[in-house]
């Protein structure tokens, strides 16, 4: 069984039931991230874990998404300072020097519009909304899955943001 | 036949990780993101883990050395080490860190001692498994993926 031409992260893919139903299932497999598309093509991973870093950084590569990665918040407003952008921000909560709360804050006070899901293992209900009334679009709790990410390129759309970068 | 054998070998040996609960769906995340590009990925991840986790077990058998226990600093190692464990799906490691952690929020020190020798032999023994394993994945050579657990 295959999925084809799976636009989760567009408009169209919004509408599309094999789409949805790609997005209930627990595991998408090699085959099926073949077919995702999605109009993010930037994103920054923001996490002190360099296990945390590979693996989301290869789960952004597989779908075509070009990557940078920093180790804390601050690196994360810093290299916004420099001018750079990106469509989507995984942001960890937990980071030494800055974490996800602060950063996120900062960088939307900063007038940064990106989408900015929050993935973390701290799943208490009231570090959550802490987290997401940082400011944040989304929230997934680790370890990231290609499902979940699936999930947050597909809420990039219904939210209908855009790509900041071309 | 003699080419298969390996494959089956590995084929084996992988689902007895799952069987026994040393490895969970985790594992099998990792597996689906290895592609040509990178076909090594899941070995350079468990590599990492082995690599950067052995810092964080110094620091934490440091700690428990100290009189008295500072448990929060304790727990805070404990909530790293469990984040980069369940990453590479290391089910047993996991379920130790766990353990650990409630014993830390209890004040248990003879718990959280007790418990990370536990956790440091479970640590090993995947250590000990997935060496073997990605040794063999070697020899064996390239195939189609193994059968995924029911």
């Amino acid at each position: 069984m295959g999925f084809k031409n799976i636009n989760i992260g567009t408009k169209e893919g919004v509408s599309n039931v094999v789409g949805t139903a790609l997005l209930s299932s627990p595991r998408i497999n090699r085959e099926q991230m073949k077919n995702i598309q999605t109009n993010i093509s930037t994103a920054l991973v923001v996490d002190d874990d360099i296990i945390n870093r590979k693996i989301h950084r290869k789960l952004l590569d597989n779908l075509g998404i070009e990557s940078e990665t920093v180790t804390n918040g601050k690196e994360a407003v810093d290299v916004h300072c420099t001018g750079k952008n990106f469509d989507l921000i995984l942001m960890d909560l937990e980071m030494p020097i800055m974490n996800g709360i602060e950063a996120t804050k900062k960088l939307r006070e900063m007038g940064i519009h990106s989408m900015i899901a929050g993935v973390s293992t701290r799943s208490l209900e009231e570090e959550k909304q802490e987290f997401m009334d940082a400011g944040l679009n989304d929230f997934k709790e680790k370890p990231l899955t290609v499902a979940k990410l699936a999930s947050i390129l597909h809420k990039f759309c219904e939210d209908d943001l855009e790509p900041v970068t071309d | 036949m003699d080419r298969n054998h390996p494959h089956r070998q590995l084929a084996l040996m992988r689902q007895s990780f799952f069987d026994q609960g040393y490895l969970d769906e985790q594992f099998i995340q990792l597996e689906e993101l290895q592609d040509d590009a990178n076909p090594n990925f899941v070995e350079e991840v468990v590599t990492s883990y082995y690599r950067d986790s052995a810092r964080l077990i110094l620091n934490i058998e440091q700690a428990l050395e100290k009189k008295p226990l500072d448990f929060n600093k304790l727990d805070g190692y404990m909530h790293q080490f469990k984040g980069s464990s369940s990453s590479i799906g290391a089910e047993k490691v996991k379920a130790e860190c766990t353990q650990f952690r409630e014993y830390c929020r209890a004040g248990n020190g003879e718990g959280c001692i007790r418990t990370f020798q536990q956790l440091k032999k479970e640590y090993t023994t995947l250590k000990k498994k997935l060496e073997a394993y990605f040794q063999l994945a070697r020899q064996a050579g390239p195939s189609e993926t193994a059968c995924r657990p029911k």
